[in-house]
């Protein structure tokens, strides 16, 4: 889950560490009362989930209220990679003298938190990764043991001679560590990290993604998500237990299994069509969460065919079977439904299937044909 | 023989009274595994079936010698009942659960390696040593005891190449489900390795999907140690960039984990990559064919060369330099020679 700017800007002061002083508004009239407050030039700054929000003109510089009046209302205006700007953060611009990068990610091949800092702050890390990768210096830390001060320092000692500021930079590497800890992050970015002329350190952005896997200990966390940035069908898919990501193509797709999922996607694409979504149900099968499935996809009017592909284990292909006839029931499809259910009860599913008679295929590739074919995609 | 499990596996399940642990608990006895305890804390002295029910992972040692564990515990409690399985000294631990936080795993991970032990896991589906041990939740049913190790970071991914390949008339020595997530104990180098060393394992199926460089990583260790033909298959080829697909490691991040760079590292080495899951048999079969057709010619062309190296033929080169006539005869009976050896 990812959290934005301000909020993550919220747990970096809990942290101690230092941020810019500033709010956040949804209104131009809240903006420019917010930049009266802090009294000096702001920065107005759109608070949306996607990356690249300065180059879409959603990071604006204010030197005063008239300039924060024009642009909070410009930015609260802005639609950025298909995400409308509902919140904007005006906080005070400050005076840089150097942008250093500052990271720590789960790195999955050591399998330890990874700290990254890199002189070449302020711009895409992933772009200074590819093109020069020894600017960044790396380091992994002993899970077990946590970051320890002078690890930290040395660090710091990477980018900066002057003891003031290693210090000041070591002491929020250390609490950006804890800070990963504390909140379950995947990842946590501060770039840049700014030197000011009067030798102060300042993070003047964040980065905050949660585990998904943590979330159960982080209510508060939880309680940040925002809804707005998130497709409505999506909400609703993991409210009932579903995994589920819209794609934009017209095979609408129901499997038990996130690998079993993504095959059956490939093998849509492979034979033809184009996978809608990605879709598992999950382990336990209650033909509610299959109700729910068949619900959210056939509201998307670009779907011409549904595809189920069941290979039982813990689930079992009777309560699929059960979910799908109260979804035929109930929601009266107009488009071809195909299924395959095979495994743990599939011989009641079979029984259970005849009321409402569906297609069906024995194998995953014939299932996948034939809801390709019945679609009418085949002849395109 | 076989990998991991096999019918020395005395096992242990903890969180045997929930119910997904109650309920797979009598399936693997039904499948013939060794279950000798369970354990939940407060639960001692009870019975699930006829397993016995201890408190403590050390008290169900202490009184069954088990040697293997199998983990059903929530969430938020899977860490705590890994560490408890090693301190006890079970070397063989198994963690089905899903949504453990990858935190806690980092941690686990480095514990449980410094103490030797091995965890396969979590968030997968354990393994399975047809006829001999099952361990997890991967129905027996599909399974067939014979000499291709099956080693999958998926699920139900995992049954339906089962499947594929005993409906294709290709049993398993071990399938093993390594786990969805980030931090998982035991990787596909792991299992590669100990399939290599495993005389019941003649060939080798890979199932990777998209996220981190595990596949990578493999495809570089099998060109160097594994002799065994290997085939894969890649899942995720239509997932977009940026979104966890259901598994927690399942994720393209930025233009790493891709699909398409694990089935190009692994063509690289020789390892055909399937588009279905049903194609795996037959690709298996190629590829054992055409190791050994290459091995053979290597060996031919070895042959061959130690040939031209003898006295006799050092003799017949000389001629040839002298009568243009003689070289052809030459060439031929080289020919020949090669052709010879190459059926033997």
């Amino acid at each position: 889950m990812k959290v934005h700017e301000y909020q993550a800007k919220e747990i970096f002061i809990a942290a101690g560490i230092p941020v810019p002083p500033g709010r956040i508004a949804t209104t131009v009239s809240e903006a420019v009362a917010i930049a009266d407050e802090i009294g000096r030039p702001v920065m107005v700054k759109a608070q949306v989930h996607v990356g690249g929000r300065g180059k879409a003109g959603g990071v604006k510089y204010a030197e005063n209220l008239e300039a924060t009046k024009i642009w909070a209302q410009r930015i609260l205006e802005l639609t950025i990679k298909g995400l409308p700007v509902k919140k904007i953060l005006v906080t005070e611009a400050v005076d840089i003298t150097s942008e250093t990068y500052l990271g720590i990610i789960l790195d999955r091949v050591t399998k330890k938190p990874v700290i990254m800092i890199s002189a070449a702050g302020g711009i895409d890390i992933e772009e200074v990764a590819a093109n020069t990768p020894e600017k960044i210096h790396k380091f992994a830390v002993d899970p077990e043991l946590g970051l320890r001060p002078f690890e930290a320092r040395n660090l710091a000692y990477k980018i900066f001679r002057d003891i003031k500021l290693v210090r000041q930079v070591a002491d929020i590497i250390l609490k950006l560590y804890d800070v990963f800890w504390k909140v379950d992050a995947s990842l946590v970015e501060i770039n840049p990290l700014i030197t000011t002329p009067i030798n102060e350190v300042i993070a003047i952005d964040a980065k905050l993604n949660i585990d998904d896997n943590g979330l159960f200990r982080h209510k508060e966390i939880e309680d940040m998500r925002d809804l707005d940035a998130e497709n409505e069908s999506e909400i609703e898919a993991r409210e009932a237990g579903l995994s589920f990501i819209k794609l934009d193509g017209n095979i609408g797709c129901v499997v038990n299994g996130a690998g079993l999922a993504m095959a059956t996607m490939d093998l849509v694409k492979h034979y033809g069509g184009d996978p809608a979504n990605f879709l598992d149900i999950g382990g336990s099968s209650n033909p509610d969460k299959v109700l729910t499935a068949m619900r959210i996809i056939l509201r998307d009017t670009n779907v011409r065919a549904i595809l189920i592909n069941i290979f039982g284990g813990i689930t079992r292909c009777d309560d699929v079977a059960t979910g799908i006839v109260a979804a035929y029931k109930e929601l009266k499809p107009e488009i071809p439904i195909v299924t395959r259910l095979t495994g743990t009860n599939a011989a009641q599913a079979k029984k259970i299937l005849k009321e409402i008679n569906l297609p069906t295929a024995p194998t995953l590739d014939e299932v996948v044909k034939k809801a390709i074919k019945l679609a009418g995609l085949d002849e395109d | 023989m076989a990998i991991f499990i096999d019918k020395k596996t005395k096992l242990l399940v903890q969180g045997i009274t929930g119910r997904d642990g109650s309920f797979h608990a009598q399936q693997m006895k039904k499948y013939g595994t060794n279950v000798v305890a369970g354990v939940t804390p407060g639960k001692g002295s009870t019975k699930v079936g006829n397993i016995p029910v201890f408190n403590s992972v050390a008290d169900a040692i202490k009184e069954t010698k088990a040697n293997c564990s199998v983990i059903y515990v929530p969430p938020p409690f899977a860490a705590d009942a890994i560490y408890e399985a090693v301190d006890a000294g079970i070397k063989t631990i198994v963690c089905i659960t899903e949504g453990v936080p990858a935190n806690d795993m980092m941690k686990v991970y480095h514990y449980v390696k410094e103490h030797g032990a091995r965890l396969i896991g979590p968030n997968c589906p354990g393994l399975i040593s047809p006829e001999l041990s099952k361990v997890g939740i991967i129905p027996g049913n599909i399974c067939k005891k014979g000499n291709i190790g099956l080693v999958s970071r998926s699920g139900t991914l995992t049954y339906e190449v089962i499947f594929a390949l005993t409906k294709g008339g290709m049993g398993q020595s071990t399938c093993i489900g390594i786990g969805g997530d980030q931090v998982i104990g035991t990787n596909f180098i792991d299992c590669l390795e100990a399939f290599e060393k495993d005389k019941a394992t003649k060939g080798i199926v890979m199932i990777g999907e998209i996220g981190g460089s595990d596949e990578e990583d493999a495809a570089a260790y099998i060109k160097k140690h594994v002799t065994k033909p290997v085939v894969a298959f890649i899942a995720g080829r239509t997932a977009p960039p940026g979104k966890r697909m259901g598994h927690a490691g399942a994720i393209i991040s930025g233009s790493s984990g891709l699909a398409a760079e694990k089935v190009a590292a692994l063509n690289k080495v020789g390892i055909p990559v399937a588009i279905s899951p049903i194609d795996l048999p037959r690709l298996l079969t190629e590829r054992a064919k055409e190791m050994k057709e290459k091995e053979a010619a290597k060996k031919a062309k070895k042959k061959a060369k130690k040939a031209s190296k003898t006295p006799k033929d050092g003799i017949a080169k000389k001629k040839a330099k002298n009568s243009p006539k003689s070289g052809i005869a030459n060439k031929k009976e080289k020919k020949e020679k090669k052709n010879k050896k190459s059926k033997k």
